[in-house]
């Protein structure tokens, strides 16, 4: 290479520093791009995935529409969910083996099975919970899904255990439902979901 | 305090590692733990060095501050169950750890995967590989000294976060693939942030170049720095940007291909220096490559499905057999293999992570390399140590 | 003998008043480095902050003004701890030396016409001698806690700073040898108030040898090598905490302004400027140029170490002894 050539090199070379100076004086004079909580908040928590909680039934906002299959509490992979049933009123020993009434014997099994079930408690541990989403997709009557919260504190591990039911009690008693719980079909926020 | 026994303090001084070590060290050199506490080495790696002034005559990376027993843990769940867990191997680019293992799933069980959802895996993976270059690009100038880059890579990572969050609902440890599809499809939204994204990102990269790339002290630091010849690279498994750094163009998404890669036209780069900077250009070459492949995907995205009918469920058995699948992570091959027995877990899951690969020439390249220089092969090499400690 | 108030007026004028002078400029000093270390801290992290598109502090006072002095007592209140090994007496005085010094480095200073605490013929050696002892410093540091990591950044750090004094040197020496005084007063006076009339016109070599050897030694990026966080942790002050690391802290502050104000001083014109009393002028310059070096730390990654001597014996060596020897050509044949 020239005497020439390495010289017009290392000028550039050099210049390469002012440019960087450039880049960096212009970006001092910018306006800033912090969300400056709290003052500020980021807006698009619509489609954050935040602790799991329990969608209201249409009738009874206080009431989840879980069934107590259990099957969210053997699918979750940390086991952070415990579900205990209200216990059933036993019916009598007749009425249980006798034929059932002839109004519902013409095919309707459901007469044949309990009352549905109802949790008594619902308890949620946040603490091992990994929001992968398979007790919202396992939940045959959409009785789970994820909530919007992401601003979470609290002073111990204590706090974390969520009661879902205390939850959704509150939540009825706010009247801070979400829009799809007033109506009556089975809530499909999920997109298209083909094989449920 | 009285004096200690001297064989008291010389059991204390050092630990299995380094005592083996310095028993071969000689009088004037000094041996240090560069790590597992240090803010250049990405996360809890451990690397005993053997000094002589500033020139490293030994190097012996120790792994394992980060081991959690993924592979044995997925012999505890369920085929559904373990997808969260591969978001967390590499956090980083998580969506290709998803992929590779429903990879996996699916070519054991020989499930079709609709068209769409392709398409919808191949976006959100190219956008996951975008935003892993930057964090790269970002801490890899922290280690060099220069403060603020990191910050403006983060500022388009924002971006990207944010977008990805619209389907997956997480912004940094994805569960969104399911063998068979994606669990949630892209909407109208989405599409258009990444039409958006696309021409902005494009627009930041010259920046890069002008603060960083051309910069002469930058240069100075990575250029004919940690040249590895590509025998070595063959020798220990490396694969990704190290080697195509070195001038083998080996892709994964060209070499074994899979899904719809074959339908999008993109480079691949190489670069045939084999030294810390070629790396680093090949790393911001394909980010154009990848801003390019978004471009065509977002383009012909076709209608349909997310998700195949009948996809597995909670708890499924697959047949009984093995598959492996591999993909071209950000670091290079990812690849799992599966060992199922027929029950509901699977018998055996193996990671292959590039990084282990990656990492374990560094004890050969470093030989002779001066202490500065060796902060700097270690950040081109783009190691993320849970990946390497599973 | 009596003791009253007459004796005691006539003892006072016995006093010199060089003596007079230099206590009341050390009290002042006393206030004046603290209160600047402390502007400087917060104006670092500030523009740190909006050079990386953020706040910076933002909490403590109203647009974190106040975050200074939360540091400063948070860093008061912190055990003085000295590993086990440590040298006993060399670790901490490797402390109190880096910031013995300081106060000396600003007697001769021209703050303003008037202000001048040490009007002496060597002001600029005085300031030289006694910036080495902020090597001295750093190799007690790094040798006596005890640690390889520290060992390393003193041996990194004693030579580039041993390596830079020589260039600093012989670029101020060639305005020494235009100006043909070593007394700061003198240069600043002989210097007009527009910036054509400036040194830095006649001398621009030097200056820009003086400002990157400035930067390299005080230790500031891109030449922060003995204290590179990402490599060593941090250096040589890396088993400092408290008070300890305040010393070191308040020193590279301290010797920041020192540097910037003998660059004022001898290139920039020092107190010399239109319109507003000198010591504004002189306080603006070297505000201006310590925003300067605080730009080059937020813009450019580091050098290495032997590109960082590289480029002090293959680069400002020969340029700043070819400038020496011009200008004495200059000045002897012009």
């Amino acid at each position: 290479m020239t005497k020439v050539e390495a010289l017009k090199q290392r000028l550039a070379r050099i210049w390469s520093l002012i440019v960087g100076l450039k880049v960096t004086g212009t970006f001092f004079v910018s306006p800033q791009i912090t969300v400056h909580y709290p003052r500020q908040t980021v807006r698009n928590m619509e489609t954050f995935h935040g602790p799991v909680e329990l969608v209201p039934r249409p009738d009874d906002p206080a009431k989840p529409r879980c069934i107590v299959c259990m099957q969210c509490v053997s699918a979750c992979p940390s086991k952070c969910l415990s579900v205990v049933p209200k216990p059933q009123p036993r019916a009598s020993a007749e009425g249980q083996e006798a034929h059932p009434k002839p109004a519902e014997a013409k095919g309707d099994k459901a007469a044949k099975k309990p009352a549905a079930k109802e949790p008594l408690k619902f308890m949620y541990d946040f603490t091992l919970c990994s929001l992968c989403g398979t007790c919202v997709e396992t939940c045959p009557v959409g009785s789970l899904r994820f909530s919007h919260d992401a601003y979470l504190a609290g002073p111990d591990k204590a706090a974390f255990v969520y009661d879902l039911l205390a939850r959704l009690a509150g939540q009825a008693a706010a009247g801070c439902g979400r829009a799809e719980d007033k109506g009556s079909a089975r809530v499909d926020d999920r997109g298209a979901k083909g094989g449920v | 305090m009285g004096t200690l026994d001297p064989g008291f303090t010389e059991m204390l001084s050092g630990d299995f590692y380094t005592r083996r070590l310095a028993s071969e060290a000689g009088e004037s050199t000094l041996v240090l733990n560069m790590g597992p506490q240090h803010p250049s080495t990405h996360g809890v790696l451990r690397v005993i060095i053997e000094l002589d002034g500033e020139y490293i005559l030994r190097a012996e990376p120790v792994l394992g501050y980060l081991h959690r027993m993924h592979e044995k843990m997925a012999e505890d769940r369920t085929y559904i169950q373990y997808l969260p867990n591969m978001g967390r191997v590499d956090y980083l680019h998580a969506m290709a750890w998803n992929w590779a293992y429903v990879g996996a799933v699916e070519r054991l069980a020989g499930i079709e995967v609709p068209e769409r959802a392709e398409y919808i895996r191949v976006i959100v993976t190219e956008l996951n590989r975008i935003s892993s270059h930057l964090v790269w690009w970002g801490a890899y100038l922290l280690d060099l000294g220069a403060f603020t880059p990191i910050l403006y890579a983060f500022e388009d990572r924002e971006i990207i976060l944010d977008l990805l969050q619209i389907p997956t609902g997480s912004r940094l440890t994805y569960s969104y693939f399911r063998p068979g599809g994606v669990a949630y499809d892209i909407n109208e939204e989405f599409l258009a942030g990444l039409k958006t994204f696309i021409p902005y990102m494009r627009g930041r990269l010259p920046m890069y170049r002008d603060l960083v790339t051309d910069n002469i002290i930058l240069k100075g630091r990575l250029e004919k720095v940690g040249v590895i010849p590509l025998e070595m690279c063959r020798r220990y498994g490396a694969t990704g940007p190290v080697v195509r750094g070195s001038g083998k163009r080996y892709d994964v998404r060209i070499a074994e291909p899979y899904s719809v890669y074959g339908r999008f036209s993109f480079d691949i780069p190489t670069h045939s220096d084999g030294d810390c900077m070629g790396r680093y250009l090949v790393r911001m070459a394909e980010i154009e490559q990848s801003l390019a492949i978004l471009e065509q995907a977002a383009e012909s995205i076709p209608p349909g499905p997310h998700l195949v009918k009948g996809a597995p469920k909670v708890r499924w058995k697959p047949p009984a057999g093995e598959a492996y699948f591999a993909v071209e992570g950000a670091r290079g091959k990812i690849g799992v293999h599966l060992v199922s027995d027929g029950t509901n877990t699977p018998y055996r899951c193996k990671l292959r992570a590039p990084g282990f690969s990656n990492m374990s020439l560094f004890a050969e390249l470093s030989r002779g390399v001066l202490l500065a220089d060796a902060v700097a092969i270690l950040g081109s090499l783009d190691l993320v140590i849970p990946e390497m400690d599973r | 003998m009596r003791f009253d108030w007459s004796f005691w007026l006539a003892a006072l004028h016995e006093i010199p008043e060089e003596f007079v002078r230099i206590v009341a400029a050390l009290v002042a000093l006393c206030v004046f480095i603290p209160v600047n270390a402390l502007v400087l801290v917060y104006l670092e992290r500030k523009v740190a902050g909006h050079v990386q598109r953020r706040p910076g502090p933002f909490e403590v006072g109203p647009h974190g003004i106040l975050q200074t002095v939360a540091d400063a007592l948070k860093l008061v209140g912190k055990q003085l701890f000295r590993p086990y090994g440590a040298d006993r007496v060399l670790f901490w005085l490797a402390a109190i030396l880096a910031f013995a010094p300081v106060f000396v480095l600003f007697l001769p200073i021209p703050f303003g016409p008037v202000l001048t605490t040490l009007d002496v013929n060597l002001g600029l050696l005085l300031i030289l001698a006694f910036a080495g002892v902020n090597v001295l410093s750093i190799c007690l540091a790094g040798w006596s806690a005890n640690n390889k990591w520290s060992l390393i950044g003193a041996a990194r750090g004693v030579a580039q700073c041993v390596a830079y004094e020589i260039p600093l040197l012989l670029a101020l020496l060639a305005v020494a040898f235009m100006k043909g005084s070593l007394n700061l007063s003198q240069i600043v006076q002989g210097q007009g108030n527009w910036p054509w009339q400036w040194n830095v016109v006649t001398q621009p070599i030097a200056f820009l040898v003086y400002f990157v050897c400035a930067v390299a030694e005080t230790n500031r990026s891109p030449f922060d090598l003995p204290e590179a966080e990402s490599e060593l942790t941090a250096g040589f002050h890396t088993e400092y905490s408290g008070m300890g690391f305040g010393m070191f802290f308040l020193s590279e502050y301290a010797n920041m302004i020192v540097v910037c104000a003998v660059a004022v001083s001898v290139f920039l014109g020092g107190w010399k400027g239109p319109l507003l009393p000198g010591l504004w002028w002189f306080l603006g310059k070297v505000y201006g140029l310590l925003l300067v070096i605080m730009w080059f730390r937020w813009t450019y990654p580091r050098v290495r170490f032997d590109q960082l001597l590289n480029l002090n014996w293959k680069w400002l060596m020969p340029l700043s002894i070819a400038n020496l020897v011009l200008t004495a050509f200059v000045m002897k044949v012009v």
